[in-house]
Order: C-alpha cells, then sequence, then structure tokens
C-alpha cells in the first residue's frame, strides 16, 4: 500500500519557480495496479523522481506500507528506497554485469550471503522466465528481455511497492503485452503494489485497476476504471473509450447525443427501446464497446430528428441508469 | 651480409641497446602505473564534484579541473620536464636516470589521463546511475560497483593511449638524462652519426609501441560487454 499526501515539488530554475508538482495526493491499495498518465510536461518523471526521493519532494508525504519516506535522513535514505522496486524505460541494466549479476546487485548490497544470493537470483530469474539467459550480457538480451531483467532485478530485495516508469514505452505492441502480463501476473503471486507512469492509454486499459490524470502537476481525475469511464464527460474517459471517426458535418437539423452505459445495460436494446418509446427514427453515429476493468462499456453517439423532446429522452435514458451527454442541437 | 655482421659487432647494440630497452621499460612500467594510480582518483573527483554530478562541489571542482588539470596539460612535455629536474632531485634524490624520469612522465601524463577517465565515466548513461541509487546505493558503492565496471571499456582504451603517450615522451626525458631509448637514439644515431643504432631503435620502439596497443586493444575488447 502506498500513500501519497499533497505532494508538492518545486524547482528553482534562477529567480524564476516551476511548480512541476502542485500537491499530489494518492492512495493505492495493497495488490493494486495503479495507472498514472499525463502528457509531456505533465510532472510523471517528477513525481517518479520524489517517490524514490531521487529529489527531495518541497514539501508532502510518501509512505509504503505506513512508514514514511520523505523527509528520512540521508543515512536511512538507503534501506527506505529498498521498500520500493523500480522499472525504468530503458531497463538501465548494467552492461558490465551480466543477466544473474544484473538481478543480484541490490542484494550484493545488503550484503546477503553468495549461496543465498544464487537460490534468490534463479527464483527470480524462474519468475520473469529467463533462466537460460542467466549468463547472457544485457546486449545479448532484445528489448522485451531486458525489460524482464529489469522487472527481476526491481524485485530482488522483496519491496512492497513496484514503481513503473514508461516500462513498455520503448517496446513493440506484442511485447508491450508480455511485459504487462508479466506485471499483473506478479502482483498476483507476491501481492505487491503497482504504479505504471505512462502517456499510452492502452497500458491503463490492460494493466490498470485505477488510473489517475495528471495535469500540470494535479491530478485532475482519478479513480477505478470502470467508475473514470462511467464519466461520460470526464477526459478519461474519452480517451478510455473514444468514439471512432469525426463528427459528420452534412447532418439533417436534429440533436446529436452521446450515451455511456456498462455492464447489464450494455446488453439492453437501448435504441430500439428508445425509438419505440418516443416513436421517433434513432440515427446511430458512431460507437464503439469495450471491457474495461473488469465490465462491458458502451459509448455511442446517436442523432434524434427534430421536435423530439430533449429533456424527456434524457430524463427516460437517465432513470435507466445510462449516461447522456446532448453535444449540439 | 655485411651490415648484419656490423650490426652484430656495434657496441652501441650489443652493449647500450639492452641497458637502454630495459630503461625504457622501467619509465614505461612506474610511469603507466603511478599515472593509473593517481588519474582513476583524480578522473573519479572530476566526475564527481563537476556541476551536476552525483556529489557537485563547486571549489574542488575549480581548483583540480580549472587549476591543475587544464594549466599543467597546457604545458608542453619538453618545457615541464626542465621545470620538473629541481622538484624530481628533490623526491628522488636525483635528476638523472630512468626512476627520476618517472617522476615528470607521471605528473605529464596524469592530467590528461584523469580527463579520458572523466570523459569515460560522462559516457554512462545517468539512467543507471539514478538505478544504482533507487536500490539504495551508497555514493561509494555507485562508484566502485557501477562506475567503474561501467566505464572499463572507456578507461581501458585511455590506458592504452596513456601508456603509447608515455614511451614516447620517455623519449623525450631520455635526452635530458632519463636514459633509455632515446637517450641510445641521441648518443649513438645523433651525435656518432650511427644510422645502424637509429634504425634499430626505430624499430624496438615502433614494436614497443604495437604490442602495447595490440595488448590494450585486446583487454579493452575483453571487458566491453556492450
Ligand atoms: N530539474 C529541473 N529543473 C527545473 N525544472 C524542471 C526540472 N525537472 C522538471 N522540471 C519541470 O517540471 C515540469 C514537469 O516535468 P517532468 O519531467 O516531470 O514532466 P513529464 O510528465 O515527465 O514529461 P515527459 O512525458 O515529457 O517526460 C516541466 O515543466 C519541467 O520543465
Ligand atoms: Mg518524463
Amino acid at each position: 500500500m502506498i500513500t501519497i499526501t499533497d505532494l508538492r515539488k518545486v524547482y528553482r530554475q534562477g529567480s524564476r519557480e516551476v511548480v512541476a508538482l502542485d500537491g499530489v495526493s494518492l492512495s493505492v491499495a495493497k495488490g493494486h495496479i495503479h495507472g498514472i498518465i499525463g502528457h509531456s510536461g505533465a510532472g510523471k518523471s517528477t513525481l517518479v523522481r520524489c517517490l524514490t526521493l531521487l529529489d527531495r519532494p518541497t514539501s508532502g508525504s510518501v509512505s509504503v506500507d505506513g512508514r514514511e519516506l520523505a523527509g528520512v535522513s540521508d543515512r536511512e535514505l538507503l534501506s527506505a528506497r529498498r521498500k520500493i522496486g523500480m522499472v525504468f524505460q530503458h531497463a538501465n541494466l548494467f552492461d558490465s554485469r551480466t543477466t544473474a549479476e544484473n538481478v543480484a546487485y541490490p542484494l550484493e548490497l545488503l550484503g546477503t550471503k553468495r549461496s543465498k544470493i544464487k537460490d534468490k537470483v534463479s527464483n527470480l530469474l524462474d519468475l520473469v522466465g529467463l533462466t537460460q539467459f542467466a549468463n547472457a550480457y544485457p546486449s545479448q538480451l532484445s528489448g522485451g528481455q531486458k525489460q524482464r531483467v529489469g522487472i527481476a532485478r526491481a524485485l530482488a530485495t522483496d519491496p512492497d511497492v513496484l514503481l513503473c516508469d514508461e516500462p513498455t514505452s520503448a517496446l513493440d505492441p506484442k511485447t508491450t503485452d508480455e511485459i504487462l502480463e508479466l506485471i499483473k501476473d506478479v502482483r498476483d503471486r507476491l501481492e505487491i503494489t503497482v504504479l505504471i507512469i505512462t502517456h499510452e492509454m492502452g497500458v491503463v486499459k490492460k494493466a490498470c485497476n485505477s488510473v489517475s490524470l495528471l495535469e500540470a502537476g494535479k491530478i485532475v481525475e482519478h479513480g477505478p476504471i470502470s467508475e473514470v469511464v462511467a464519466d461520460i464527460d470526464g477526459r478519461l474517459s474519452h480517451a478510455l473509450l473514444p468514439l471512432p471517426g469525426e463528427m459528420p458535418q452534412d447532418l439533417p437539423p436534429g440533436t446529436i447525443m452521446d450515451l455511456l452505459y456498462s455492464g447489464a445495460d450494455a446488453v439492453h436494446p437501448v435504441i430500439s427501446t428508445l425509438a419505440r418509446q418516443f416513436d421517433i427514427d434513432v440515427n446511430v453515429l458512431a460507437g464503439s464497446v469495450e471491457d474495461l476493468g473488469g465490465a462491458q462499456f458502451a459509448h455511442l453517439r446517436i442523432h434524434l430528428p427534430v421536435g423530439v423532446d430533449i429533456d424527456a429522452v434524457t430524463a427516460h435514458l437517465t432513470a435507466s441508469g445510462i449516461a447522456v451527454s446532448v453535444k449540439e442541437a | 651480409m655485411d651490415w648484419l655482421t656490423s650490426l652484430l659487432e656495434n657496441p652501441g647494440i650489443t652493449t647500450a641497446l639492452p641497458d637502454a630497452i630495459i630503461e625504457t621499460l622501467i619509465m614505461m612500467v612506474i610511469a603507466s602505473a603511478a599515472t593509473i594510480v593517481i588519474g582513476i582518483p583524480l578522473g573519479v573527483v572530476l566526475f564527481l564534484t563537476a556541476p551536476g554530478g552525483l556529489t557537485p562541489v563547486r571549489w574542488i571542482s575549480a581548483i583540480l579541473s580549472g587549476l591543475i588539470v587544464n594549466i599543467t596539460r597546457s604545458i608542453p612535455y619538453a618545457i615541464l620536464m626542465l621545470a620538473l629536474i629541481p622538484f624530481t632531485q628533490w623526491i628522488v634524490g636525483t635528476g638523472i636516470g630512468p626512476y627520476a624520469a618517472c617522476v615528470s612522465l607521471t605528473i605529464g601524463t596524469v592530467p590528461f589521463f584523469a580527463r579520458l577517465v572523466e570523459t569515460a565515466l560522462r559516457d554512462i548513461p545517468s539512467g543507471k546511475i539514478d538505478a544504482a541509487l533507487v536500490m539504495g546505493s551508497s555514493r561509494f558503492q555507485v562508484v566502485r560497483k557501477v562506475l567503474l565496471p561501467e566505464a572499463m571499456p572507456g578507461i581501458m582504451a585511455g590506458i592504452t593511449t596513456m601508456v603509447v603517450i608515455v614511451i614516447g615522451y620517455s623519449a623525450m626525458a631520455g635526452i635530458v638524462g632519463g636514459g633509455g631509448l632515446g637517450r641510445l637514439a641521441y648518443n649513438y644515431g645523433f651525435q656518432r652519426f650511427d644510422s645502424q643504432v637509429m634504425i634499430v631503435t626505430i624499430v624496438i620502439i615502433v614494436i614497443i609501441v604495437q604490442a602495447v596497443q595490440a595488448t590494450g586493444d585486446w583487454l579493452t575488447r575483453r571487458v566491453d560487454h556492450r
């Protein structure tokens, strides 16, 4: 479990101040995978550097399993950091060490006995499926394999939290899926809390239980996937379940509205019920249906002819648990 | 055949050459070893204390980098070795001989070798240092277990370059009293117009340099897993 409370980071550039993190609060339950998504410059890297204490937060606190990390002394910092295992975008393996030696590195720091290191390393390589590459150097591994070694290395000190900074941004789609599966597998087996920093919505869709949208140093939307998708006007919802195509130009006069519904509702014949109830022609302009956060969601854009009582339609849909957003009349 | 016979009877070759080779090797080995022992820590300190380094310390960086390394590096070796003769006498007790020459050879090569070490360290992607720190390495562990091993190919190539330069400088040092092949070439080849000694000296120096280069390249490849 990781708890971040009102984290602020201000960089000083000469006389100018850059507020990179502006009061970030976040809590991720044990065994959950939380995604933090944001555009370039949003403060993702700053957040990572503050969590690992590579940079000291200006104020606020970071605690892992109830133990405060921010504000510890330099001496305690070394052991405090072992609470968080970190996976990097470019793996950052040591080229002078073999796969097994890379995974052994954090254990050597602890002064672990050789025989114990050997056992632990072979277990970890087994976990990430790289046993036969134990004696290979990083230059002999593919990008996905390097990332696996990085994950094994991050897990060597039995951390409570696995912090992944753009773990798949340098990988192709297939390898991305494999690495995300591995992260989920590791979470299941070790009951570890995972934080994934990313700019790819696909990563959030495939791996995360919950998500935060970081923008200009603030978390502007957050929650479990199924909740953020359900918020029809939310930016995360639009990004998670986008409608294909552009808004059509030469439509007959009328009203365009977006509908979003989930779970059991998704199997309801929404459109035909609507058409029958109000005796109108409903034109579906675009739609997408996806499994997100363990539930099926449908997002539709429909066109209603002139003369329909929009308020009545909205009330009817809302009553059946369907989110409605009127786009233009 | 005549040339070969006279070669084998030439006292410059039979008596002076073996000693000269040994003196050159003494200068090469001692000065290189001293340069490595002083230059690697100096390179590490230059890297660590530089602005934006792992432990930036303005004044140390300014003194080491600005004053010592840059100034020493801009003094031509031929002048440096003459200027250092009193200092050498004070340290070694004499200004003459291969051991005395090692003083100015070391002082002449340390600054540029330290720069080579610093450059090799700078070439390590900062993400690797971050990774080491995040795993809980102390600064000392970062240097010993990550920076130096990761920079080893660059440092090894730097050592090779440095040893070749020491051999070159040692010939210069030889002329003003260091001995070795430089002195031999000067005494016999230049002052007595003995072209045989001159040619043999050149051949031997070329062989030594090539052997050093080949060994260095081989070692560099051995430690390079990038
Ligand atoms: N060392 C620093 N000194 C001054 N400003 C900084 C520093 N590091 C980051 N910033 C500023 O903080 C803000 C957030 O930067 P950050 O690197 O965290 O963004 P990011 O979300 O990681 O972006 P990207 O996706 O491009 O990596 C930016 O405005 C950046 O200019
Ligand atoms: Mg970044």
